[in-house]
Formats: structure tokens, C-alpha cells, sequence
């Protein structure tokens, strides 16, 4: 049975519960089984945030255990530390080089580690960082950051076939922002 | 409000979250009507069952109102669902241990979703104990297809044994999304209300028989549990045997790939021969469920050995990972490998309020001012945290006002004048009005602050009395929130901009004075409400002229940081809203607003920190116990919703 566990973390507004939805129907349009966990509620408050998703044949537990997260999509830098020790040995990271400062580093009580990449490439793990939201603002608008992180996601999942993902997109994505979210994609896929 | 996407009304598959699967449930099983008062993690339920035109679906002013509200639908024959927070059935708890007496018309399902790990909850209550205490049936759903599934056998139950039927989902069933199959709508039977008061009016003389029938009524449903669909053997090996239910059943499946099961869905009235036979098929036999032993003690009831809480801890959420660790001796398999963690500390991320939150102004103010203050819930339970850190307790919905009245009685003459409540909006109209009523009747003389951000945020805005909306988005009637407490006894009530500071610091101080209980209404909307277009006072910052003095990081607004190269204040552009509140605090003029008038910031700050008292030994200590606990606590302040 193989299974596929991918968790997708950030801060809270970033839109990673939209990802996490879009991949978990594309996977199981794709056929799959599929559980996707998270915890609502702090989202729009600037929280560190968190989803679970993992598809397969049967899912059991919708919780992706330490050590079998196969890939890690994070929209921000520190929360791609805090989340790592979920990653299996050569998993894969793929992160949006943008960096938000939590309230603790303002507040003086913590220090934002300001060598991420290079602590990250000491773990046994690929990692891709990307600028996500600069291809957003290029795009001309910030808030497609996460649909460029799933097109750059997509492409490392070919179980997924992309006809499946567009589809997912235009029935979630109302019809003002589709054209701008499509192209997000593609520029998403194109940074891998 | 946030509109939820609809669910698809043809039968088909779709990812659903255990709140929208269990809405599509009761849609199906023919519910005309439900009530509830928002609380995470049950409060998607509701929004998505109004999404359906054949659902008459409210918020009520809070559970108890919701409970009796559709105890009364479902008494006149229409199919019902209520649903709350575990702690949301503790208000709610009255009625429900009547209704179990009475039975219903048309069939009452009752949700109540528990909280282990307190995501965003005072408690970890376990509630699966109200159904065994109030004798009332208990589905636990694992999945969303079976939260699904147990709504609709939740409906037919409920009618087939004249009884209401309590559903009880967790966190992690609630907010987790599985692949649900789903069927069509059937209406329930036409039935309208007759008049039984051997039924409906619980005297003493009806009640003694009605409890007579509610023992019988058990009975009957033990032997359902036995053979109904919801508990099951799954075979295995026989050398372990696990007992398990709700979200614990599917982590367990992973861990225990060989070993034979005991799925348990129905756990009130307990199966008792069920447990017994399977017992006699397996080895050893592991009972795992989250929270407090409420299997365990019934299989041991039994004269069974088990493992159980023995290993597996009562506190908290388990996951599989804690599950392999507590078991490690009954699970032949290693743990995965781990990759090492990071060799740095990560700065926790707690939540924070919004740029732009309107609550901002206000704990700025009281800490400033060093006022001992009650706090409630909602968004501003934030305001306990640093760099706020205005709040000095928080008990449950409605306790700020209540609490400012023992402590003013407790402390008198030391604390009058620098005791304060604040409540949102939202949770005084929930029970905070009734506490504010309790505090004119008995002389209390804090002042009391009514947060009215125009919804209830904390749950994901919500309309409430107070808005002139309803769950469906029709206008009603808006409740004046000023006529309320002036009627409640309340001579002295006045309005305030929280982002007026100065307006705000000089009605604080004049209600202080005062030897009476006293309320200030501040008013102004959440930032994230949609149809709220605030003028805007976008902001200039001067770093040069930046001192370093920490007044806006007083603030605790996310776009305001603290540069780790030179100290000095940076505005993260991408964050800011243009509230301009920032300008206000800041002395030097560093930071400027074109919209803030000049020499507001100057007379603000110049008599801080110049009250003295008990309340600022308070603030002083808990800010040290605060600090403690960030270092010891793992990102977990979130606050209570
Ligand atoms: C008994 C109970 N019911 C429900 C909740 C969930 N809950 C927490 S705060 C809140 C409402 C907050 O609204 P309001 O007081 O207006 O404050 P806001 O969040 O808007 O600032 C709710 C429903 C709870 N904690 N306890
Ligand atoms: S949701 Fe609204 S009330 Fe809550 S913190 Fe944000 S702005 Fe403030
Ligand atoms: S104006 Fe100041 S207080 Fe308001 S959002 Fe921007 S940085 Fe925060």
C-alpha cells in the first residue's frame, strides 16, 4: 500500500487551508482514499498553522506521523523549521522564502534564526526554497501565493494528473480570480 | 460572515469535514429545524445546515436557549438537531437531563463536540459521561462517513426509542475531512404537538413515571448496542485485542495492523455482552479512547483486565505517535525514522488579534491604566497575553461581570476604582446580562466594558442579536445594547471609539470615579468583516526618530516588529491595514499618521504608569507567570473559543 503524506504549514491568513482542500479533492478525483487534518480557528489570527493530508488506498488515521511526511509545503521560513520534524529521511521541502515575524520575536522573548536555508540543507532532505509571493506580485496579486505553491507542488506529484488539478481549481475558485489563479499555477509549476 | 461553500445536494462523493458531513446527515434524515449557539469545534454545523433552504437553522442567544428551542420543535413533530461545544453543553445541561425524561415527537439529535487537547477550550471535559449521567443513547463517529452515517441513525433512533440521542464528535473528527458517500433527502412523517402532560410536563407526580420508562426505555436500547451496526468485531490474530472508539479507533487500525478489534460506536448503554464475547476471543485486551476511562471502566465492570490509562495518557489528544510510545511493548514495528530536529530554538507563534482589531485600543489603555480586570471569552481573551497583558482571569462564558462583583465584594475599598469586566458583545448577550443584573441588584460598583465588535468573531463571525442578522442573512430586530443595561439597573452607560483613545481614557477615568456599577460601550467593528470599509490613516515611519521606547509594540499589532539588527521599529508593509493607531502612541513622532491629529501621542503618554495599587502588583506577577509558561508550553495560547 503505498501512501502519500504531505503536510502544508504557514501562518494563519496565508491561505493554507484553500491548498490543503484543492489537494485533498484532486487526490481523490484521482482515485484515491484520502484524510486531511487541521485544526480551525487560530487561521485567521495570525497562528501558526497546519494540515495533515494523506492519500492512498486506505487512510486510516487522518494524522501523519513524525518521520513520514513525505513532502512539506510551507509558505513561510521559521514554520518550515518548526514542522520539519515531521519529515521522512529525503523527503522533500518545498518553501516559500518569505519570512513573517511572530509577536514572540517583537516581543523580544525569541530570536528569528536568520540562516533558515542553510540549517535546512544540513537535514537529509531535498529542499526547494522559491520565491512564491514574488511571482504573486508579479502576477499582481499577493494572495495567490498559495495557488503558485500548489502548481509547484503539483508538479513533484505526477500521480496527480494536472487536468484533474485545474478542474479542482476552476469548481473552487470563483470565476472573477480563476483567470489570475490559473496562471498561478502555471508559474507555480514552472519554478520547479 | 463567512458564507460556507454549499454542499452539493445530489448524492455523490465528497471530501467533508465531520461538521459537513454530519449537516448532510441531518439534511437527509429529513431535519426541518436546528438551533445553536457558535463554539469551536462544533460551529460549521449549523452554517452549512443553513445552507439549506429546507432547514430552518438559528443562533440562538446561547445553548440553553438552543437546547429548550428545538426541545420544543421536536415536541410539535419536527425532526431536530442542536448542536454545541462540550462546555456549551454544560449551560445547556438543565434541559438535557428533562428531555431524556420526556422523550420527543419528531427525532432530536444533540451534538456535542469535545475538545481533547483543548484546541480552543478551558477544559478537556469529556461528555461522553452527560449521556451516561442523563441516560440518554451515545453514537461516537470515528470518520465523516460514519459521522455522517450515525446523524441519520441518530434521527431514526431517536424516534424508534422515543428518546434524544446524543452525538458526540471530537476536534479532530469535526475539522478532519474524509471522502463521504452520500443519498437523498427523505422528510420525516407529518406529526404536530398533542397535548400529553403525562409526557411533556415534568411534575413530580409525572416525572416518577416518566424515570420509571426512561430505566425501561435502557433496557431496550442495551439490546440494541449489543447488535446494531455500529459496534463490530473486526477479527484479527487473537493475541491482542483492541477496544477502541472514536478518532483513537483509526490511529489504532495503523499501529495494529494483525490484531482483532473491537470498533465501538454506540458506547451508551454500554454492550456489555458484546465486550464479554469478544473478550473471550482474544489474549490481551487494550482499551484506547482519548480523555478520561469511560470504556475502560465498564469493560473492567465486567471483571475484565485491560490495559488502558494505565499506559496511555488522560491528558490531551492522543496521535499515533504518543499511541506507539505508550504501547511500544505490544507493537512489534520500529518507529519511523526521524530526521534530527533543527539545532535552533523556534520562536513560538501564538495567535495574535488582527491588524487593525478594534479590542487593540482598549487593552492598550488598561494596561496602561494597571486596572485588575476580568476577563471573558472571545477575541479579546487575547488581551491576557504579552504585550496586552490587561487580563487577570477568565473562567467561562459570561464570568468577567460576575467575577468583578465577588472580587469588589472580597476586596472593597482597596480595589473600587480600578476593578473592571470586559465581555464581548456576543458572550454578554449569551450570560453576561444576567451577571450584570446580579451586579446592580447587589451593589457592585466596577465598571464593566461591553466590546461590541458588530459579530461574534472568536468562532469565525457569526451574526448575533446584537448584529440585526440572522443565520440565513434575513434583517431582525437589533438589540440596543445601551437600553439593555440601562434597563438591567445601569445609570451611568455611555459610548466609546476604542480608537479614540483619549475620548476612551477620559470615559474610563469618569466611570471610575463613580461609586456605582457602571458600562462603557465600545463600538466599532471587527477589521475582517467584510462590508466594513474603514477610513483609512495609512502611516509614515521615521526611523531616525524611533527611541526605542516599546510604546507600539504595547500594541501587540503583527505589522509593527522589532528590527533584530538595530532595535529600532519596522512596519511590515504587506501587514499593516492603515488602522493608524500606531501614530497615536508614538511620542517622538516616529511614526505619524497624515490623519492623526498632532499632540494626540504627547498627552497620552504623559501620565503613564502613574496609578498605583494592588493592580499593578497583579499585573507585575502575572506577566512573570506568564513569561514561565512560554517557555514551558509548546505554542498552546490559544485562547478559549
Ligand atoms: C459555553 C460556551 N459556548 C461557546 C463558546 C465558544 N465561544 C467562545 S468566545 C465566543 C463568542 C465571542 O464573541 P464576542 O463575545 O462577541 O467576542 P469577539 O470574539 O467578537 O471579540 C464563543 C461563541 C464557549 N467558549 N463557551
Ligand atoms: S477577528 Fe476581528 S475581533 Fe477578532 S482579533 Fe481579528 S479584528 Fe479583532
Ligand atoms: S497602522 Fe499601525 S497599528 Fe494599524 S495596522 Fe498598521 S502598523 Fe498596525
Amino acid at each position: 500500500m503505498t501512501m502519500t503524506n504531505i503536510l502544508l504549514c504557514g501562518v494563519g491568513g496565508q491561505g493554507t487551508l484553500l491548498a490543503s482542500n484543492i489537494l485533498a479533492e484532486t487526490a481523490m478525483l484521482a482515485g484515491f482514499d484520502v484524510k486531511k487534518s487541521e485544526v480551525h480557528g487560530m487561521a485567521q489570527r495570525g497562528g501558526s498553522v497546519v494540515s495533515h493530508v494523506r492519500f492512498g488506498s486506505v487512510v486510516h488515521s487522518p494524522l501523519i506521523r513524525k518521520g513520514e511526511c513525505d513532502l512539506l509545503l510551507s509558505f513561510e521560513e521559521l514554520e518550515t523549521l518548526r514542522w520539519s520534524v515531521f519529515l521522512r529521511p529525503n523527503g522533500l521541502v518545498l518553501m516559500n522564502a518569505q519570512r513573517i515575524m511572530p509577536m514572540t520575536v517583537s516581543g523580544g522573548e525569541g530570536i528569528y534564526p536568520d540562516t533558515i536555508s542553510e540549517r535546512l540543507t544540513k537535514l537529509p532532505a531535498r529542499v526547494h526554497a522559491v520565491d512564491a509571493l514574488g511571482k504573486a506580485r508579479e502576477l499582481g496579486n499577493s494572495k495567490c501565493v498559495n495557488v503558485v505553491l500548489l502548481g509547484l507542488m503539483a508538479k513533484q506529484l505526477p500521480v496527480l494528473p494536472r487536468t484533474i488539478w485545474e478542474e479542482v481549481l476552476e469548481s473552487r475558485i470563483p470565476a472573477k480570480l480563476l483567470e489570475l489563479n490559473k496562471k498561478a499555477f502555471e508559474a507555480g509549476w514552472g519554478l520547479a | 460572515m463567512q458564507k460556507k461553500k454549499k454542499i452539493s445536494t445530489s448524492s455523490a462523493r465528497a471530501v467533508l469535514s465531520g461538521n459537513a458531513a454530519i449537516a448532510r446527515g441531518a439534511w437527509e434524515a429529513g431535519v426541518r429545524f436546528a438551533s445553536a449557539y457558535p463554539g469551536t469545534p462544533s460551529t460549521e454545523i449549523l452554517e452549512y445546515l443553513g445552507t439549506y433552504p429546507e432547514v430552518d437553522a438559528q443562533w440562538a442567544v446561547n445553548e440553553k436557549t438552543a437546547m429548550e428551542t428545538v426541545i420544543g420543535a421536536a415536541y410539535a413533530g419536527a425532526r431536530s438537531l442542536v448542536a454545541q461545544k462540550h462546555v456549551g453543553l454544560n449551560v445547556a445541561a438543565d434541559p438535557f437531563f428533562t428531555v431524556a425524561y420526556t422523550g420527543i415527537n419528531g427525532g432530536l439529535v444533540i451534538i456535542t463536540a469535545d475538545d481533547p487537547g483543548m484546541h480552543s477550550s478551558q477544559n478537556e471535559q469529556d461528555n461522553r459521561f452527560y449521556a451516561r449521567m442523563a441516560k440518554v443513547p451515545l453514537l461516537e463517529p470515528s470518520t465523516s462517513q460514519e459521522a455522517y452515517e450515525m446523524t441519520i441513525a441518530a434521527i431514526e433512533l431517536s424516534e424508534k426509542f422515543d428518546a434524544p440521542v446524543l452525538l458526540r464528535t471530537t476536534t479532530r473528527i469535526s475539522h478532519s475531512e474524509g471522502i463521504v458517500s452520500m443519498g437523498e433527502r427523505r422528510e420525516g412523517p407529518a406529526r404536530e404537538f398533542i397535548r400529553n402532560l403525562a409526557k411533556y410536563c415534568v411534575l413530580p407526580h409525572n416525572a416518577r413515571k416518566l424515570h420509571v420508562k426512561l430505566e425501561e426505555r435502557m433496557k431496550e436500547l442495551e439490546v440494541y448496542s449489543n447488535d446494531c451496526p455500529w459496534n463490530r468485531i473486526e477479527k484479527g490474530d487473537g493475541k491482542i485485542g483492541i477496544i477502541a472508539s472514536g478518532i483513537s479507533y483509526t490511529h489504532s487500525r495503523e499501529l495494529f495492523p494483525k490484531a482483532s478489534f473491537l470498533k465501538l460506536g454506540f458506547t451508551n448503554p454500554f454492550p456489555r455482552d458484546l465486550v464479554k464475547r469478544f473478550a473471550a476471543s482474544v489474549k490481551n485486551i487494550i482499551v484506547i479512547e482519548e480523555n478520561d476511562p469511560f470504556i475502560e471502566e465498564q469493560v473492567r465492570a465486567l471483571g475484565i483486565d485491560c490495559i488502558g490509562k494505565d499506559r496511555i495518557p488522560v491528558c490531551g489528544e492522543l496521535d499515533p505517535d504518543i499511541l506507539h510510545e505508550s504501547l511500544r511493548e505490544f507493537i512489534p514495528q520500529a518507529f519511523p525514522t526521524r530526521v534530527a530536529a533543527v539545532d535552533v530554538p523556534v520562536p513560538l507563534r501564538p495567535p495574535v488579534l488582527c491588524p487593525g482589531c478594534p479590542h487593540r485600543g482598549v487593552f492598550f489603555l488598561l494596561r496602561k491604566l494597571d486596572l485588575l480586570v476580568t476577563g471573558d471569552i472571545g477575541c479579546y481573551t487575547l488581551g491576557a497575553f504579552p504585550p496586552h497583558n490587561a487580563i487577570h482571569t477568565t473562567v467561562c462564558m459570561g464570568a468577567s461581570i460576575t467575577n468583578a462583583l465577588g472580587i469588589g465584594k472580597a476586596m472593597k475599598e482597596k480595589i473600587h476604582g480600578r476593578l473592571a469586566a470586559v465581555i464581548g458583545e456576543s458572550t454578554f448577550l449569551h450570560s453576561g446580562i444576567t451577571g450584570l443584573i446580579d451586579t446592580v441588584y447587589n451593589q457592585g460598583r466596577h465598571l464593566t466594558f461591553v466590546l461590541d465588535n458588530s459579530i461574534t468573531a472568536m468562532t469565525g463571525h457569526q451574526p448575533n442579536p446584537a448584529t440585526g442578522i440572522t443565520l440565513k442573512g434575513k434583517p431582525t430586530k437589533k438589540i440596543d445594547l445601551t437600553a439593555l443595561c440601562r434597563a438591567a439597573g445601569v445609570d451611568h452607560v455611555v459610548d466609546a471609539d476604542p480608537f479614540d483613545l483619549q475620548g476612551l481614557e477620559a470615559a474610563i477615568k469618569g466611570a471610575l470615579a463613580k461609586a456605582e456599577p457602571t458600562v462603557i460601550i465600545t463600538r466599532r467593528p471587527c477589521y475582517l468583516l467584510k462590508d466594513y470599509k474603514p477610513e483609512k490613516s495609512p502611516i509614515q515611519l521615521d526611523r531616525a526618530k524611533c527611541v526605542k521606547c516599546g510604546q507600539c509594540w504595547k500594541l501587540g499589532c503583527p505589522a509593527i516588529e522589532r528590527s533584530q539588527a538595530d532595535g529600532k521599529t519596522v512596519i511590515n508593509a504587506t501587514l499593516c491595514v492603515e488602522c493608524g493607531l500606531c501614530a497615536k502612541v508614538c511620542r517622538p513622532g516616529a511614526i505619524t499618521s497624515i490623519s492623526v491629529k498632532s499632540g494626540d501621542a504627547g498627552s497620552l503618554n504623559a501620565e503613564a504608569n502613574t496609578m498605583k495599587g494592588p493592580g499593578k502588583n497583579i499585573n507585575s506577577e502575572k506577566q512573570a507567570q506568564l513569561k514561565k509558561t512560554d517557555h514551558n508550553t509548546n505554542s498552546k495560547k490559544e485562547p478559549t473559543k
